[in-house]
């Protein structure tokens, strides 16, 4: 079997997994990350969102192996010495969740969209998370939730977006504004 | 997630608390089913018949049972005893026919996705290989899909022994039953007749959580965790359906994520996880794939309906005659055949029918079984009555609100007993009505529709309305009775003021969702007078919460939180017994208020907490008063609630390409008093998303094989946030009469009173075209086709929009659903 090693939430593992194991599999069986959910077979809902070098990815349809010399962030990792991030005390704040079965990916991918857009409007909002299925809200609270974080997390306004580890390389050269935007306040 | 102080002067109730229960959910802390992991623990995996109907003509498990890691494999005839037949806890007419509904298919499968094997194994990958290697072979038979051939006499037959499809028949009269008069007679005597047949598509739950059964054997009790919204239900059925002893069994729905009915269920799963277990002794977890959730979890909706209203050519309507097929699929669940009969009281809506007739025939066929969906027969009848009311207007070219208006009953004649004998509380439709009129804009709406139609604009605006009422809080057991359901709808709670002065208060509600926590806890500190953070709510264990009748119907807060509040009454009677005595006065001259019994007339006075205390430590209290502060209640509601409400909707309607847009939705509810009105505006956007997605998305379609092709939720089209729109939304309160807080149920009224918003918008908007119907959904290819349809002067060809549902290609449907000229 492939052996692989990969920082989850700042803790690193070697493991030998089969080579057909998805990444959400890996982190919810190996590595006891249960905090982050499946919801369908055919990445539509994005329940399993999680980052992968700082950007979200459907763990879904990510492999184990290719999440190899990788670092990953799950939502268990966002919150700090009994403090909710900003994105999830605006989850919190906004009645942004009922069952709370879609709030981990939904949280994941709010931070990503942020993370390109750190003050879309609802239109973009709802662009941005139009992979993540909820049954419950109708969506409304959750896109006051991510309008809400955006003006929370704006420079100097707010923890870490993500984590204290290594910034992850931006994907544009406008995106390296942006991404220093949105981590603000990150020491 | 600290809450902010409260003075104690300041109410709990109508605060907008924000949640308890999300601290755990937005960081992953959760007790999902399919989180559990317990020693020694098996995976199962199920085999699925991946024909809808045929005889089992031979298994081969020995392959499978070589594989690596194989614990074992069952079929059904290795458990064809022991199974049993899933219980109908519903049988609604004395005559009704039910087939023996196996957990297992043993020699014949009735529907695609019907469970055939299951493997045991030590890992869930290696149990699903195992599936793989099984081999079955099976003899086609006829496959019945269409209900309203099946529902003739020469059709083939699902389940031969029956002899028939038909389940069975409920009929109400209002001429019989002594609440209305003759529908004939007004149908004959009738200015205006209108005659209409509707189509309730077939839909699918879309819980997000999938199904999730742990079943473990290894204690002195088996327990059961479950993703349900029923664990006490649970909990009885399987005790009576395996006779394994009650005592025996312990149900823990833990976090359950979603359930919208569709977790409303004893589930075939369910039953053989714990058959495995207690073959095995081992425990053992079955999760189930998306496309086992949408193929063999049970569906909803899924009628024909034929309506005939008689009126006046003043629009005053003075009959309605209701006429319905309802698809069973192939078992009797649950509650399946009491579902459309949920919606028998209801096509009389907040109208003064003077005559009503409903009739409903139930119907067997070769798909997946249906049940509870969220509103579970009233969106039917909402839709039905609320189309009709519609279709009057545009007949007798009057204003569509102007219609109502001058059918509904007036604020100041409840409480009213309608034509369908419920006795409708409170409610104001004038002031919902004329509060959304206002935020919606309605005038100027209308003069910009007649714009777009003078100029042909290629996109054109319809107006859509909805005044819906609805009957929830499940229920009153003496009309359950009446109605033969085979159970009661009481519900249970205990309060107990712990010797810290903390609350602990148990219900028999079981939350999914619905921020029970949250809300229960406002009620009991408001009513102890305690802090909101000293109040633990405990639910969803048979153990730590024994009686309870769970959460579905829109029944939690109007039955369960009603027994908080007569606990939490109770407690306080007993406290002051105890007060009385510490304080040395008598019980009559205590008052109690925040917290505390003052000796009236003086400053002396104790504070409940530190009776709690006194009780505790029991060194002195008075004669024959228990040492504790505890106190349990149930409360068994004299009435159904009926919240009420508004909703209108504005479409634009590409006339070129068929696409519908939702321009504005307003809606006014009433829901009575309001505990938590963050929590309810939740309750009520959930609700509208799910109604505009049966109004415009989604649709379970099966081919012509009885496969469903709608098995994934890339094909089953849930909506995304791009789908919806932003939502105005704004409450009236006239309190309901039934309980002490005044409130009525909302965890259904959005769905039911949504759908026809949205379809009424988009039939305004083509209705000077000539179109008069578009089918549910209203897709973009639906909508090109009834326009389409009209422009060519005749009905085009016999393909459906979206799918074909229950409705056969060759039958009358075929050709609503490709144009809405009849």
């Amino acid at each position: 079997m492939p052996r692989i090693t990969v920082e989850v939430d700042g803790t690193t593992y070697t493991d030998e997994v089969q080579a057909r194991t998805l990444l959400v599999q890996y982190l919810r069986d190996q590595l006891g990350k249960v905090g982050t959910v499946v919801g369908c077979d055919t990445s539509n809902c994005g329940a399993c969102t999680v980052h992968m070098d700082g950007h979200s990815v459907k763990s879904c349809s990510v492999l184990a192996v290719q999440a190899d010399g990788h670092e990953v962030t799950t939502v268990e990792s966002l919150s700090h010495d009994g403090q909710l991030h900003p994105m999830q005390r605006a989850f919190h704040d906004n009645h942004a969740l009922q069952c709370g079965f879609c709030t981990p990916g939904m949280i994941m991918q709010a931070l990503d969209l942020l993370a390109e857009n750190p003050e879309p409007d609802d239109e973009q909002i709802r662009e941005g998370l139009e992979g993540n299925l909820c049954r419950c809200t109708g969506y409304q609270n959750i896109v006051r939730a991510v309008r809400d974080a955006s003006q929370q997390m704006r420079a100097g306004a707010g923890p870490a977006m993500e984590h204290s580890g290594e910034a992850p390389a931006p994907r544009t050269s406008t995106e390296q504004t942006t991404q220093q935007r949105v981590a603000g306040g990150q020491s | 997630m600290t809450a902010t102080p409260v003075s104690p002067t300041e109410s709990e109730l109508g605060r907008s608390r924000k949640r308890k229960e999300d601290a755990r959910l937005v960081t992953g802390r959760t007790r999902w089913t399919d989180n559990m992991t317990v020693p020694g623990m098996l995976h199962m995996a199920v085999l699925r018949s991946p024909v809808a109907h045929a005889r089992i003509t031979s298994v081969d498990t020995s392959e499978a049972r070589r594989m690596p890691g194989v614990q074992a494999v069952v079929t059904g005839s290795d458990i064809a005893q022991r199974q049993g037949s899933l219980p109908c806890a519903w049988p609604v007419t004395a005559d009704m026919k039910a087939p023996p509904a196996p957990a297992m298919a043993v020699d014949t499968v009735n529907f695609a996705g019907e469970a055939v094997a299951m493997v045991a194994a030590r890992s869930a990958a290696e149990a699903r290989d195992a599936l793989d290697a099984i081999d079955i072979d099976y003899e086609d038979l006829d496959v019945v899909l269409d209900i309203e051939s099946a529902a003739r006499d020469d059709s083939p037959l699902v389940h031969q022994d029956l002899g028939t499809n038909r389940n069975a028949t409920w009929t109400f009269d209002s001429a019989e039953a002594g609440t209305g008069g003759d529908v004939d007679a007004a149908l004959r005597e009738a200015d205006i007749r209108l005659d209409r047949t509707f189509r309730q598509q077939r839909l699918i739950p879309a819980f997000m959580e999938p199904r999730s059964v742990l079943a473990d054997p290894t204690g002195e009790q088996y327990t059961m965790y479950s993703a349900t919204q029923v664990p006490h239900i649970l909990r009885t059925m399987l005790a009576m359906t395996l006779g394994t002893p009650e005592q025996k069994i312990r149900v823990i729905a833990p976090d359950v994520g979603g359930g919208f009915g569709g977790k409303l269920q004893v589930t075939p799963e369910e039953i053989l996880a714990f058959l495995l277990a207690e073959q095995l002794g081992r425990p053992v977890k079955w999760t189930e794939s998306r496309s086992e959730t949408m193929v063999a979890g049970h569906h909803g909706r899924d009628q024909v309906q034929r309506l005939s209203l008689a009126a006046r050519s003043d629009g005053t309507v003075t009959g309605l005659d209701v006429k319905l097929l309802a698809d069973m699929g192939a078992y009797l669940r649950l509650v399946t055949p009491g579902i459309p009969i949920l919606g028998a009281l209801m096509f009389n809506a907040i109208y003064k029918f003077p005559a009503y007739r409903f009739s409903c025939t139930n119907v067997f066929t070769n798909k997946t079984p249906t049940d509870a969906y969220r509103g579970a027969g009233r969106p039917e009848a909402t839709f039905a009555i609320e189309r009709m009311m519609d279709e009057l207007a545009a007949e007798l070219d009057m204003d569509p609100m102007e219609i109502r208006r001058r059918n509904w009953i007036g604020h100041d004649e409840f409480p009213y007993t309608t034509v369908a004998g419920l006795t409708y509380d409170s409610g104001n439709y004038e002031v919902a009505t004329d509060r959304a009129m206002e935020m919606f804009g309605y005038q100027q709406l209308r003069d910009e529709q007649l714009r777009r139609r003078q100029s042909d604009d290629t996109v054109q605006l319809g107006i859509g309305i909805s005044t819906f009422t609805e009957m929830c809080g499940l229920a009153p057991s003496r009309v359950l009775g009446s109605l033969s359901y085979g159970a009661g709808g009481w519900e249970n709670s205990q309060v107990r003021v712990l010797p810290t002065g903390k609350v602990e208060v148990v219900t028999g509600t079981s939350p999914h969702g619905q921020s029970h926590v949250t809300s229960w806890s406002q009620i009991v500190a408001d009513r102890l007078g305690v802090p909101f953070d000293d109040v633990e709510v405990l639910h969803g264990d048979t153990q730590s919460s024994p009686r309870g009748l769970d959460t579905y119907g829109s029944r939690s807060l109007t039955v369960g939180g009603i027994a908080a509040v007569h606990a939490a009454d109770k407690v306080i009677d007993k406290a002051r017994r105890i007060a009385a005595h510490l304080l040395e006065c008598s019980e009559d001259d205590l008052d109690f208020s925040d917290g505390r019994f003052a000796v009236r007339g003086t400053d002396k006075g104790v504070a409940i907490t530190d009776v709690a205390l006194a009780a505790f430590t029991a060194h002195d209290l008075p004669e024959g008063v228990e040492p504790n502060l505890d106190a349990e209640a149930n409360f068994d509601p004299e009435n159904f609630s009926f919240p009420h409400g508004t909703h209108l909707c504005a479409v634009e309607v590409d006339t070129g390409t068929g696409g519908v847009r939702i321009r504005s939705y307003v809606c006014v509810d009433d829901v009575g008093s309001v505990v938590n009105p963050m929590i309810v505006e939740g309750q009520v956007h959930g609700g509208l998303a799910q109604g505009i997605a049966q109004a415009l998305y989604e649709e379970a379609v099966y081919d012509d094989d009885g496969t469903l092709t709608t098995a994934t939720l890339a094909d089953y089209l849930v909506p995304s946030a791009v789908d919806l729109p932003e939502f105005h939304t704004d409450r009236t309160e006239t309190d309901a009469t039934s309980n002490p807080l005044g409130v009525k149920g909302v965890g259904e009224a959005g769905t039911i009173a949504s759908t026809p918003a949205v379809v009424n918008a988009v039939v305004d908007a083509l209705r000077h075209y000539g179109v008069n119907d578009v089918q549910m959904p209203c897709s973009p290819q639906r909508v090109w086709r009834a326009l389409a349809g009209v422009r060519a002067g005749s009905s085009t060809g016999s393909e459906s929009g979206g799918g074909l549902g229950s409705i056969d290609s060759g039958g009358g449907f075929a050709t609503g659903a490709s144009g809405g000229a009849r």
